[in-house]
């Protein structure tokens, strides 16, 4: 809501402008002395951050929150999450009102530079698609659009692209932006725009969970965009940056070494060095990081890793049934690497 | 014997004292901005945030649904926020117009001796002001974009005019290009109109004369575009709205989000500024309406010649507090999509990361609307302030 995202805005001009001292290089400190990590995530979006049916916050994106509380303290549930619109998210981490923003964020060069964020590692790829009602049975590709009214969320590189596509196309169209992405799908599925515009792993989670009939919305085949989503931190605290880098790669390293939530007790006393090491009984890797031995140990036992995040939350055991594609390990045909937990 | 009075201290002088106090006053506030203004950029440096207005003459990238002028993706940041203060702008005066007529209207219908008006009024007062504005703008939008069939099966009330949830598309005259002229005449005879109603005024001041200056106006109002139209031909085409792939195009268009925040608006500010018409009738006495009435004046008259300008003096200045209140309310656009001045700065700042630079502008933009408005109620205001002779 307007109001809302206005008042974010100006409590942040105001923070800048008087909390700052209290900052430069001290995020990490003040995450631990207040014992809980402030995380920005979406405002509701099934699958990457969303609250389920007990009230508590789930998601892939979400699952980077959790990852980073266990490495900290121990503690998975030390998460104050921060629900953020997209014109919210940026402000809220610059103004130190959020320590880490984790809501399936686009990474361009521009955020990374002028915005002052450094973004941990891809925990998604993704590309945007247009989702369309099958009533358009003569739209068969995004170039059958020319001059359709399309719904799109303000201030996100998406209604930049999609202006670039329709640009170099040659086409016109005409936007319809609503702030709030439940408020902005309602209005496409009561009809005001021909194609609602998005990530294309958005438009399944907006599909299964809002439309009256999933079965009558297609996405078209066109992806006009590359999406890779990461966490990203504030610059000025490496080592904080550190930790947030270092807590996802774990989540991949185990589910490449077989690592699971349930089998890691189960591997305790073993003798391939890189578990050891991922479960701590190496010491070394947690005091570099200034975080407890156990601290990936704690990630997998209590979020598990990557690729059981990916099922959970987006993947087979999800309603949004995405293939892993992009986001399979390295080793799979994916995308995802991580460098050697050593 | 008299003493020769002791010598107060300079720091005692009631005077210095003022002075002192200011001097501080304005010292702390002075010191102040500065410090939050220096803070402000040492931290936006030391995190290497961009800072600065260069990212106004830059190209804003995106599209905007409706603007009164051209606006294309390739044009700059400063120009999409100057759309949307267009934007802003058309919507406020459209509805502090609307708002102005229709709370009028039901100010004057709750002091009606007809029980069914009055009543019908005050539960308009008590249903809209009682309900909050976003509210209204999430239901009117809500029932139009649910409600309106689409394009294909738009609503034809009359011949050329569809009503879908694509908005309201209706035609415009295609004169080959002379459609100016006949505006042009229109605005004649409205400034005309205007001078002769004056006129007569003065005339019937100074002699008693009366004169119908209300009807030869109105004719000229008329007469005078008809007589333009006549000389260029009598021109008949129109640009018609046709449906045409996805939505109509052709002829003139109105979108579900400005029909839903001007209804929104106009409704919400209306009842108030009918609760301010009814307290300002009742503030003028009713020994002077008796008054009148045993002069001879008809009921009408009594109203406008005898109640309104006085009741004026009491209405004007809470009115001007309700258009403003309309303006900056305007920029709850944004949670129904219509391109404001806010919505179009929101983006802005989330695709540069500039939010201070952005809601500087923000601010300085809406504080000179309101600034604008209030000088020209004030200068109404004294208008119609009692002249002492």
């Amino acid at each position: 809501m307007k109001r809302l995202s206005l008042w974010a805005i100006l409590a942040a001009v105001t923070s800048v402008g008087l909390a700052a001292p209290a900052f430069a290089g001290t995020t990490f400190d003040a995450v631990k002395a207040r014992g809980s990590l402030n995380c920005g995530v979406h405002t509701g979006l099934a699958g990457f951050g969303a609250p389920d049916d007990k009230g508590e916050w789930a998601g892939l994106d979400v699952d980077v929150c959790r990852a980073v509380a266990s490495a900290m303290f121990g503690d998975a549930k030390k998460v104050k999450y921060v629900p953020l619109t997209t014109q919210q998210r940026f402000t809220a981490l610059q103004s130190g009102e959020i320590d880490m923003l984790s809501r399936n964020t686009t990474v361009t060069s521009q955020r990374d530079t002028e915005l002052g964020m450094n973004f941990g590692p891809f925990n998604f790829y993704d590309g945007q698609g247009f989702l369309i009602s099958k009533k358009l049975a003569k739209v068969k590709s995004a170039k059958d659009l020319k001059g359709a009214t399309i719904c799109v969320l303000p201030g996100t590189t998406t209604e930049l692209n999609l202006t670039d596509y329709f640009r170099a196309n040659k086409m016109n169209f005409k936007p319809v932006v609503i702030e709030k992405q439940d408020e902005l799908a309602a209005a496409f599925f009561a009809g005001r725009c021909d194609a609602i515009t998005s990530d294309s792993s958005q438009l399944a989670s907006i599909r299964s969970a809002q439309a009256p009939k999933p079965e009558d919305y297609i996405l078209l085949p066109e992806l006009i965009s590359k999406e890779p989503f990461a966490p990203a931190v504030r610059h000025g605290d490496d080592q904080w940056f550190d930790l947030v880098k270092w807590s996802v790669y774990a989540m991949m390293e185990a589910e490449e070494k077989g690592v699971t939530s349930a089998n890691i007790d189960s591997l305790k006393g073993g003798s391939d060095p890189t578990i050891k090491r991922l479960l701590g009984e190496t010491p070394g890797l947690g005091k570099a990081l200034g975080v407890n031995e156990d601290w990936a140990y704690q990630i997998v036992k209590q979020v598990g890793n990557y690729g059981e995040s990916f099922d959970r939350n987006v993947g087979a055991n999800s309603k949004l049934k995405l293939p892993r594609g992009l986001n399979a390990l390295w080793n799979q045909g994916g995308l995802m690497y991580a460098p050697p937990v050593r | 014997m008299s003493q020769p009075a002791p010598k107060t201290p300079w720091w005692n002088d009631r005077a210095n004292r003022a002075i002192l106090y200011q001097v501080a006053v304005v010292g702390l506030v002075v010191l102040a901005g500065w410090y939050l203004i220096s803070n402000t950029l040492a931290n936006l440096a030391a995190r290497n945030i961009a800072t600065g207005f260069g990212f106004l003459v830059r190209e804003a990238g995106f599209a905007i649904g409706e603007s009164p002028i051209a606006f294309d993706p390739a044009d700059s940041y400063a120009k999409a926020i100057l759309v949307g203060l267009l934007n802003t702008i058309v919507v406020a005066v459209l509805g502090v117009i609307l708002s102005t007529l229709i709370g009028t209207i039901v100010g004057v219908a709750r002091l009606s001796g007809n029980w069914l008006v009055s009543r019908l009024a005050t539960v308009y007062v008590e249903t809209m002001r009682n309900i909050p504005v976003l509210l209204q703008l999430l239901f009117w939008y809500a029932l139009i974009t649910e409600g309106l069939p689409e394009p294909g099966d738009a609503f034809k009330p009359i011949e050329g005019v569809f009503l879908s949830n694509r908005g309201l598309k209706f035609p415009t005259p295609d004169w080959s290009g002379l459609e100016w002229l006949v505006l042009a005449a229109l605005a004649l005879g409205v400034i005309l109109a205007f001078l002769l109603s004056r006129w007569a005024r003065l005339r019937q001041a100074a002699t008693g004369q009366t004169f119908p200056s209300i009807r030869i106006g109105l004719a000229l109002t008329l007469a005078l575009p008809l007589l333009c139209w006549l000389l260029i031909g009598a021109p008949t085409a129109f640009d018609r709205p046709q449906l045409d792939g996805f939505d109509f195009s052709g002829g003139h268009s109105v979108s579900p989000e400005f029909v839903a925040l001007l209804t929104g608006l106009t409704l919400y500010t209306a009842s108030f500024i009918a609760e301010i018409v009814r307290s300002g009738i009742l503030a003028v006495a009713p020994g002077q309406t008796e008054a009148a009435l045993a002069l001879g004046l008809k009921r009408g008259q009594v109203l406008r010649l005898v109640v309104m300008p006085q009741a004026l003096r009491v209405i004007i200045p809470p009115l001007t507090s309700q258009y403003l209140n309309l303006t900056k309310n305007s920029s709850l656009a944004v949670a129904i999509g219509y391109p404001d001045l806010v919505s179009v700065s929101n983006t802005t700042i989330n695709q540069t990361g500039q939010a201070i630079e952005g809601v500087a502008i923000l601010m300085a933009v809406y504080l000179i609307v309101s600034l604008a408005i209030s000088a020209f109620m004030n200068w109404y205001d004294k208008k119609t302030a009692l002249v002492g002779r």
